[in-house]
């Protein structure tokens, strides 16, 4: 089903997905090198085929639609998003991993069409910093969508995609029954840990008999799902020493993490890399704003990328606004990232910390049809989003007045509630 | 004072770059800009130009085979270069990088109403963030009181160059800040100003007091020169003080307002008070276009980058763009921000605004020269025009692209690096 806004003449939303040739763009598929008149082949939700004009042929019956002058990239990901005024854990604990972020999510929440106009095509909406653990994030495909299931991503084993939202440092301290100190944050969170080693054993132990089981406990359920590598934990963390720390963890506990904003990764990417750590930065118009974030640094991309750290972008939003993410990225660039680097940071860097770079990330045969057409180049200021598509269906359309005024601002295009603090600073 | 020598790997390999020998900050007897453009900030742009800067002052623009060469000048090359950028509302000084309650100068919430509190007695030319907007070009920052109190304080107007306010302050009392709407409401704490309406009337009830206060000490004053000293004024009121200062049109008052019914407040009480107004944030001036140009006063636009949250959740991208085409004087601000980023950069904001249907030398504009105007400030800043201050901006190619990089500043004479 379709919300309103997004069913203009002409649009493809509603309509079942065919086969379409888009021709003539400069098409960058991330894997693989950028093609000059190039051409996309869409059948239904998937990629059918990429290439050179005249290499690959337009299918017959397929309708064509030429995007000469234009600049085609796969959607982006967005690793760190709180659009859909997403929540998780309330006051009462600071470990809460029983707690679904999706259940709170409101899909007709202004930021989901912002963030269509933004390009971004996948995005992981987690719950805020204010926890040791705050709750099981969900990855979502920006689809239109009535309900949150309309947008949920199922893995291979049916599994609903998504991780677990971990934060370390200043924001997660707080008057008891949260942590007063970083130490006591890192016991608090490897008690937990512990505990739910021990249940997931016991489970293991009670090989499906059901009377040797133990009592179901939502959270420590989800934490074995950490364990055991089902989730991902997206870690908050700022200052060299608390990037240390989640490596700490993650060494003693062999959980698999992403590591969020990182500020001061540039001091300490030798030792993120030889963890294998993937980094998923944010670039901010200045520093500070928390004792934190002081050092947080442009050069963060470019001093990962050379290390050899797998590293992607991420909006924050509200933090940095969704419709600017080609911008944190061009932003990387100017400090020093590649180009190219910086590009598969906003796309299969993030499918790959989401674990969807089988089906999204780059424009290859067979991953889905998430693509984005641009004016032109990516990283320029002047450069327009003009569609975004997810799936194979057109889910923004710039010369749509509507779509239009998600993408410029206007009355009613906002938010009427004011700002929460529920992320880079709570 | 340590000697610098900076260059950027992406300027080498263009084949442009700015290299200086002078210390940080030292201000050389004669400075030399020459740029592939030099943007005058007057609507011109000189291809291969030069700038000549002496003892602070521009003495001479021109084309460098005009100008030719000069003797015994410290040179600066670079793609691109601009006046020293103006961010016509920041509250960098005030909000500083950190903040923490100690570093954060910007509201006084004791009182809804305080034009007494001076921005000289706040400003920190040491924070952090003044270095950080400078690196981008910007050399003049009006800077103050933040939004978020029905009058929060004075504004003053210095170069970002100047560490106390002994010297470099172009203006101390530049405006008298304050803010209509939600963001000065005290709902339900059974304070005022509760409601739209009692705000309103508070700042009304106390111009008249400023009026009949001013009234007062003039007609003291008169008596004075009469040899008949009149005591009878009750003592100097700092507060009535300044917003005397404000109804005899010495200082604008800036008022913070993003709602159109906020904008229409602030136009219904200057006219009554026939105060100089300076509207800011505007999230909704696109309702009221008629009524802001019939007011004759100018915008300083909400950054281009706000969040369309509360008050502001109806702005647009193209603000800047639409008064443009109304002919609306309006200027470009860093603005105010409480979280992160701690502020923005005038140079994001008003280059972003271009890309959404500006002409680049109208978004320069109103970053340079047109800020300036709206500042009372054009006689020092603002273009590169001679008698004028010695401030300029460098890049490596269009100001406003996300990958240019600012090279290098000029502050009266004195040099400083940029992003590095």
């Amino acid at each position: 089903m379709i919300l309103a806004g997004c069913a203009a003449a002409g649009s493809a939303v509603g309509e079942e997905p065919s086969l379409r040739a888009f021709t003539g763009a400069r098409i960058l598929p991330v894997e693989g090198e950028p093609i000059e008149q190039g051409i996309l082949v869409v059948e239904g939700a998937k990629i059918a085929a990429v290439g050179r004009m005249g290499e690959v042929p337009v299918p017959e019956g397929a309708e064509v639609i030429g995007v000469e002058g234009k600049v085609v990239l796969p959607g982006l990901v967005c690793t760190h998003s709180h659009i859909g005024e997403v929540a998780g854990a309330d006051g009462s604990a600071p470990i809460q991993p029983e707690v679904r972020v999706f259940d709170s999510i409101n899909v007709r929440d202004p930021g989901f069409r912002k963030a269509q106009a933004g390009g971004i095509t996948t995005a992981n909406l987690m719950s805020g910093s204010g926890h040791l653990l705050s709750g099981q994030t969900v990855y979502l495909k920006l689809r239109d969508g009535n309900r949150i299931e309309d947008l949920f991503i199922r893995n291979a084993d049916g599994r609903l995609a998504g991780g677990v939202k971990m934060a370390n440092g200043t924001n997660s301290r707080r008057d008891p029954p949260f942590p007063g100190t970083r130490a006591k944050s890192a016991a608090l969170v490897r008690q937990q840990f512990v505990r739910a080693r021990e249940y997931r054993d016991k489970t293991a132990a009670a090989g499906g008999d059901v009377t040797k089981l133990p009592a179901r406990d939502l959270g420590l359920e989800a934490l074995a799902d950490v364990l055991e590598g089902r989730r991902v934990v997206h870690h908050h963390t700022h200052r060299h020493d608390d990037i240390l720390t989640v490596l700490r963890l993650k060494e003693e506990f062999g959980f698999r993490v992403v590591l969020h904003h990182v500020s001061e990764a540039w001091k300490v990417a030798e030792e993120i890399a030889a963890a294998d750590a993937p980094c998923s930065i944010i670039l901010l118009d200045s520093p500070g704003g928390k004792q934190e974030a002081v050092d947080i640094a442009w050069k963060n991309g470019a001093v990962l990328e050379q290390a050899g750290v797998l590293t992607g972008f991420h909006t924050d939003d509200p933090i940095n606004d969704s419709r600017w993410f080609l911008r944190s990225a061009a932003f990387a660039v100017r400090a020093g990232m590649s180009r190219e680097g910086a590009l598969a940071g906003l796309t299969l860097a993030g499918a790959k910390m989401l674990e969807l770079e089988d089906r999204t990330g780059s424009l290859v045969p067979g991953k889905d049809a998430d693509f984005i057409i641009l004016s032109g180049d990516p990283f320029s200021v002047y450069t327009r989003v003009e569609e975004t598509w997810v799936e194979g269906r057109r889910v923004f359309d710039l010369s749509d007045p509507e779509d239009e005024k998600w993408a410029f601002g206007g009355f009613g295009a906002g938010h009427p509630g004011e700002m929460e603090h529920c992320c880079f600073e709570r | 004072m340590k000697k610098l020598l900076w260059t950027m790997a992406g300027l080498l390999a263009a084949g442009v770059g700015v290299r200086s020998e002078a210390a940080l900050g030292e201000r050389p007897a004669r400075v030399v800009i020459r740029a592939d453009a030099v943007y005058t900030g007057t609507g011109e742009m000189l291809q291969d130009g030069m700038v000549v800067i002496e003892e602070g002052k521009i003495v001479r623009v021109g084309r460098a085979a005009e100008v030719g060469d000069v003797e015994g000048a410290e040179v600066l090359r670079a793609a691109v270069a601009t006046p020293g950028l103006i961010d016509a509302h920041t509250t960098v000084g005030l909000s500083g990088i950190l903040n923490q309650a100690h570093d954060q100068e910007q509201l006084e919430r004791s009182a809804p109403m305080q034009p007494e509190l001076r921005a000289i007695d706040a400003y920190n030319g040491r924070d952090p963030l003044v270095e950080w907007v400078r690196k981008f070009g910007v050399t003049t920052v009006h800077t103050g009181h933040a939004p978020g109190a029905l009058l929060s304080g004075q504004s003053m107007i210095i170069k970002s160059d100047r560490e106390n306010i002994s010297d470099g302050v172009l203006n101390p009392l530049a405006m008298v800040c304050g803010s209509l709407g939600e963001g000065a409401l005290e709902r339900g704490s059974g304070k005022s100003p509760g409601t739209r309406a009692k705000a309103v009337a508070m700042l009304r009830g106390e111009l008249i007091r400023a009026r009949e206060y001013e009234a007062k000490r003039a007609a003291a004053e008169a008596g004075t020169e009469d040899g008949e000293a009149k005591e009878d004024t009750g003592g100097r009121d700092l507060r009535l003080e300044a917003l005397g200062a404000v109804l005899r049109r010495e200082a604008p008052l800036l008022l913070t307002v993003q709602r159109h019914q906020d904008i229409a407040a602030a136009l219904r009480v200057a006219e009554e008070f026939g105060v100089a107004l300076v509207l800011d944030g505007c999230a909704e001036a696109y309702l009221l276009l008629e009524a802001i140009d019939a007011s004759g006063f100018p915008v300083i636009v909400h950054p281009t980058l706000q969040r369309s949250h509360g008050e502001s959740e109806n702005l647009t991208v193209r603000m800047a763009a639409q008064l443009a085409e109304a002919g609306i004087p309006f200027a470009f601000q860093s603005g105010y921000e409480g979280y992160v980023p701690k502020t923005r950069v005038v140079l994001f904001e008003g280059g972003l605004a271009a890309s959404y249907g500006i002409p680049f030398d109208a978004a320069l504009e109103a970053m340079t020269l047109g800020a300036a105007r709206l500042l009372g400030v054009a006689d020092r800043v603002g273009s590169l025009e001679v008698g004028k201050d010695g401030d300029v901006a460098l890049y490596d190619g269009d100001p406003f692209e996300y990958t240019t990089h600012c090279v290098g500043v000029v502050i009266e004479g004195r040099i400083y690096p940029g992003e590095q």
